[in-house]
């Protein structure tokens, strides 16, 4: 909402109070702003002249000569302007003056002939040109009277005023307008409020005579106030109202409809203005469009109507759509003789939804979906009747016609003095919230407790609630008293939440950064991790209104979103990158996903880099599994993993579940990827995980006694993994060995065709003595049969 | 015999005192004294003796031994100290020269802001709850006295999923669920992705993350708010940190406000950071509605409760000096690698 400070001022007394403090007031008692600026910025050395002489350019018949009389001097001036005479008074940039857009003039010659500054256009002074009026568009701006010639323009016409852009909050329709500020001004500085002034009737109705009104559809139409004006003079309107009009960002068009929109600005009260001469028979109906009805729109377009839609018409057809724009079969024109006005209320959802539906959105329509007090109209009517007649425009016929076929009650709203100062955390007695309730015109009256009686423009006041809050902001938020909550609440996180954290904290030791990737995702993805078609990852939560097919489907798996940024990383010449996310997957329980899908979190790790391989993100997997207290799980080799090496897989197995898979990525999916080098993803089944997870270390004795330690090299079919080798070695060794760990793995020369041979560290120790060469080497030669028979194992 | 002893004696001083190395020290020590070293042959060689001489003799040779014993030890100190001081000075190095890291992952920046902001809460007595991604109508709007025509429903404003279900866009819902699935006391905090159907570009993100918070008990009010607030703006910001609480609109809370914090880059002095004011907005907040406790089974009359809501993206953003909020979701590492 644009608030020109020189159009409040006549509203509120606000002479003495500095744009800032206004400003600053306003802010912290609920009307925030989005900043101040002058529209004449920078404007500097423009002056009133008076043109005294017009002559051609010797040398050019586009341009003309004139002596400007600027009150110190009379001066000679070249200019291009063709809307000039002579007698007008005109600003004139004088030498050295400032334009809009910081724009220097200098005295120079034009063609031969000098000239000694400019006559100033209304964007030349920094009007915005879809703002000023067809008549000023392409030439000089020509004052509307005498002004004292030399005066600084800007003080004549009071543009040295600034405009504050306030942000008006939906609950606050009424702010919408001059008065609306004027009241919060008001209630905030503790000034009174100066309402305009009004028409009042002075002779006996004579309006029925002229025309009439009928509402069919009151649901969708509470009241219709119409007035009849004739002889009506369509010209220009004052300078005055056409400056007002402009720095509140409209456009100046004539008398009738400037007033409209001037009213319009003042009380926040749409009106409409008909040609009384179209409307046939002078009978206003106000009914429900029929469906498919049609009509042509001021904006010269056809509108085609659903039943649904309120429409205003007369006997023979629709002449307006009603609160959003009039048709153009009664639009004023030059020719307009006598029109008829409107001041209604409509429903507002009703307007909001025909607005949306046609597509369609006017200053009208945008006021009256917010809300309009029905209590406006009467008053509305009056203060546009004086304007006609302070302006001229034409003839007020006397008597209103005002269908106001149920007049809303008062509204009384009880509340509780204890009620307000426990919600605010104040100690206010009555008679100091009578006091603020005062200064916002809410009345009180006690009557079986109290009742405040909001006044008729405030719509929002309609709870015990809505009144606490303008006690709380006219008190002052800054004046409430910092507390702190006396509740018997202990914070912690939950034992999921202490989890994810370890979690965390277990892959940033290991070096892996964490990423946030988008939850919404291409379904093309799939496709590029060669995902199967009928796996059931394809079945994703599909959004109606996505920004792009890019971000279409809910994540089913987040092995893309982590090849993407390896992708990126890798393109960017990132050497080595290891980074994990933690997020949610979202499985449909059914497709179309009729209830909320699976939520599923997921821990997704990628690696790649000059040392990396399987085994280092293997051991990236153990120190996480490990830390936060998950054993007893073991790698599986998986073969049909789609994404994934076929040979460099694995599926990390818990009992019965498979928390996860890890592995290489298949060349094609690296190649997808645009990824130059082997890279490696483990994606883990977070929420399974977190159950598994058990906080249960107990300490193990620190070994009093030494180890005695000895290697095995044997060789092995191909195919027998390293687990199984491991698990027969503890299996034949009972307790006394501490541990077996592979160091070596070879294959190639000297090794026969089909086998590899696998060097293992065993560690031998006893709690309870030291323990004899002689006793470990019995177990050595058992682990040796052991695997002889079991594996086909021979030493080597 | 005694000449050969003394010979020996003579001799071992002169070749110890001459040792240049402790290496040197340790080889005398063996030709002298070691298990064939001369001293000891000699006293292997007194069975040879006359019962007169055996015990002169022996007495002699163990004191030529233990003379030859306390020169090396002595010697060997002094050497020791010699050596020590060479190593000390030839062992030198560049302290300028680059460390050897051991290379530790980070945080998202995102999370890195969160896990402060959480601390912060967890210490006032919060707890910290979590929801769906994917919410219904109803949760994210109809349970939070939203306007049923409110703009913020509209296809061009919330990702929809069908007509119930939507992405959604604030972490309000999870509010709703805290309260209708607990009782009073309730102090939580609701961190969370949200969504919202905005274009891309170096403000807006489709996808961003909100931290909500919500405090329901017996005589909660608006003070107590802003207590909250203003401790938690000065632990995060700082304890020079100053709030200024400004009425607001929202449909879910009444009273409502805005809160501004003395701007943490300039002190308040107005910088670019805060445009010249002085001030920066980090949150919403007001008094749960009471349409809002009702609908959520809990009395309006019994139980008052405050809430608010602030952008972690924003935080993150204006406190690391990201002018780009793309940058965040791009996960370069050489962004991450920095918090």
């Amino acid at each position: 909402m644009r608030v020109p400070i020189e159009w409040l001022k006549s509203y509120v007394g606000i002479e003495k109070i500095d744009e800032k403090t206004l400003m600053d007031k306003l802010v912290l008692t609920g009307s925030n702003n989005e900043g101040s600026y002058k529209i004449c910025e920078g404007v500097e050395n423009v002056v009133v002249g008076k043109i005294l002489n017009i002559t051609q350019h010797p040398n050019a018949d586009k341009l003309v000569v004139v002596t400007v009389d600027v009150g110190t001097e009379e001066i000679q001036i070249v200019t291009g302007a063709t809307n000039i005479n002579i007698g007008d008074y005109i600003p004139v940039a004088l030498n050295g003056a400032t334009i809009a857009r910081g724009v220097k003039i200098k005295k120079g010659k034009l063609r031969g002939e000098v000239s000694n500054g400019m006559l100033c256009s209304l964007e030349e002074l920094g009007f915005e040109g879809s703002s000023i009026p067809k008549e000023f568009d392409d030439g000089i701006l020509i004052l509307d009277q005498p002004y004292p010639v030399g005066e600084d323009i800007l003080k004549i016409l009071k543009l040295d005023n600034s405009v504050i852009e306030f942000e008006i909050t939906p609950n606050r329709p009424d702010c919408l307008s001059m008065l609306g500020m004027a009241r919060e001004v008001s209630a905030s500085f503790d000034i009174p409020v100066n309402l305009p002034e009004v028409y009042t009737e002075s002779a006996a109705s004579e309006v029925k005579s002229f025309a009439s009104v009928r509402i069919d559809d009151s649901d969708l139409c509470p009241r219709y106030a119409a007035k009849i004006i004739k002889n009506i003079k369509i010209e220009s309107s004052p300078q005055w109202m056409q400056l007002r009009l402009m720095q509140s960002g409209m456009r100046p068009i004539n008398n009738i409809v400037d007033i409209t929109n001037y009213v319009m600005l003042e009380y926040g009260q749409p009106i409409h203005a008909f040609d009384l001469h179209s409307v046939s028979g002078g009978e206003i109906i106000i009914r429900r469009a029929v469906e498919g009805e049609v009509i042509t729109t001021l904006d010269d377009k056809d509108r085609v109507l659903s039943q649904d839609m309120l429409v205003i018409a007369d006997k023979d057809k629709p002449i307006a759509i009603a609160g959003v724009m009039g048709g153009a079969n009664t639009e004023i024109s030059v020719e307009t003789k006598a029109v008829l006005l409107e001041v209604a209320t409509f429903d507002k959802t009703s307007i909001r939804k025909t607005s949306k539906d046609l597509g369609l959105r006017s200053e009208a329509s945008s006021r009256y979906e917010k809300g309009v007090s029905v209590e406006l109209p009467a008053m509305v009517v009056d203060r546009v009747c004086h304007l006609i007649e302070l302006l001229d425009a034409g003839e007020v016929v006397p008597g209103l016609i005002d269908v106001y076929p149920n007049k809303a009650p008062r509204l009384e709203i009880p509340f509780r003095v204890e009620r307000i100062n426990q919600m605010i955390g104040c100690e206010l007695t009555i008679d100091e919230m009578i006091a603020i309730f005062k200064k916002l015109e809410i009345g009180v009256v006690d009557t079986d407790g109290y009742k405040a009686i909001p006044p008729y423009y405030r719509l929002d006041l309609l709870k015990e609630i809505d009144l606490v809050e303008e006690i709380a902001r006219l008190y002052g938020y800054d004046q409430i008293k910092m507390t702190l909550p006396k509740t018997s609440t202990w914070g912690a996180r939950t034992n999921a939440q202490l989890i994810e954290e370890k979690a965390k904290t277990e892959l940033l030791a290991s070096g892996v950064d964490e990423i946030l990737t988008y939850s919404f995702v291409s379904r093309k993805d799939l496709d590029r991790i060669h995902l199967p078609e009928d796996s059931l990852l394809r079945k994703q939560v599909e959004l109606i209104n996505p920004l792009g097919e890019e971000f279409s489907v809910m994540r089913a798996s987040l092995v893309p979103n982590i090849l993407e940024v390896l992708s990126r990383n890798y393109n960017r010449k990132n050497l080595k990158v290891k980074v994990f996310e933690m997020g949610s997957v979202f499985l449909p329980k059914e497709l179309p996903v009729m209830q909320l899908p699976i939520e599923k979190k997921m821990l997704t790790i990628g690696i790649y880099g000059e040392h990396e391989d399987f085994f280092t993100l293997k051991g990236i997997v153990e120190n996480l599994l490990t830390g936060i207290g998950i054993d007893g799980y073991y790698f599986e080799k998986e073969t049909h993993a789609p994404s994934y090496h076929t040979g460099r897989c694995a599926n990390i197995i818990w009992g019965d579940h498979i928390l996860g898979t890890m592995g290489e990525i298949h060349p094609l999916v690296q190649e997808e990827y645009s990824l130059g080098t082997r890279t490696y993803v483990a994606d883990l089944d977070f929420n399974l995980i977190m159950q598994l997870s058990r906080e249960s270390k107990l300490f193990k004795s620190i070994p009093r006694y030494p180890a005695i330690e000895r290697d095995i090299a044997v060789l092995v079919k191909d195919e027998t993994t390293s687990l199984q080798i491991e698990q027969l070695v503890k299996s034949s060794a009972g307790e006394l060995l501490e541990s077996v760990v592979m160091f070596d793995m070879y294959k190639g020369r000297q090794i026969p065709e089909g086998y590899k041979s696998a060097a293992y560290a065993l560690v031998f120790r006893s709690e309870e003595r030291t323990l004899e060469d002689e006793a470990v080497n019995k177990i050595f030669s058992k682990i040796l049969k052991a695997l002889e028979v079991e594996l086909d194992a021979q030493l080597r | 015999m005694k000449e050969i002893l003394e010979k020996i004696l003579l001799l071992a001083t002169d070749e110890v005192k001459a040792a240049k190395s402790l290496k040197e020290l340790e080889d005398l020590r063996v030709k002298y004294l070691g298990k064939k070293g001369e001293v000891t042959t000699v006293l292997k060689n007194m069975k040879d003796l006359s019962n007169e001489e055996r015990p002169i003799i022996g007495k002699m040779a163990n004191d030529v031994r233990e003379a030859i014993e306390n020169l090396l030890d002595s010697v060997k100190e002094d050497k020791k100290k010699i050596e020590m001081e060479i190593q000390l000075q030839t062992e030198g190095i560049d302290v300028t020269m680059p460390s050897k890291k051991s290379l530790r992952g980070h945080k998202h920046p995102l999370n890195v802001a969160l896990d402060e902001i959480k601390e912060i809460f967890l210490g006032m007595g919060f707890k910290i709850a979590e929801g769906p991604e994917i919410d219904t109508v109803y949760h994210n709007f109809d349970a939070l006295n939203a306007p049923i025509d409110h703009p913020s429903r509209s296809l061009s404003d919330t990702f929809y999923i069908n007509e119930d279900l939507i992405l959604r866009t604030q972490t309000s819902p999870i509010q709703v669920r805290t309260m209708k699935s607990q009782k009073p006391p309730i102090r939580i905090i609701a961190p969370g992705r949200c969504f919202r159907n905005d274009e891309i570009d170096a403000t807006h993100s489709p996808m961003f993350h909100q931290i909500e918070g919500l405090v329901v008990d017996k005589d909660i009010t608006m003070a107590d708010l802003k207590g909250t607030l203003d401790m938690f703006a000065k632990r995060l910001f700082g304890s020079q940190t100053r709030t200024k609480f400004r009425p607001h609109y929202f449909p879910f809370t009444e009273p409502s406000g805005e809160v501004d914090v003395s701007c943490f880059k300039c002190g308040g002095e107005g910088c670019r950071f805060c445009k010249g004011s002085g001030w920066i907005e980090i949150l919403g907040c007001g008094m749960v509605h009471p349409n809002v406790l009702r609908e959520c089974g809990i009395d309006p009359e019994v139980y008052t409760g405050f809430a608010f809501g602030m952008g972690l993206d924003r935080i993150t953003m204006l406190k690391y000096e990201i002018d780009d909020i793309r940058i965040l979701f791009e996960n370069d590492i050489r962004l991450i690698k920095q918090f």
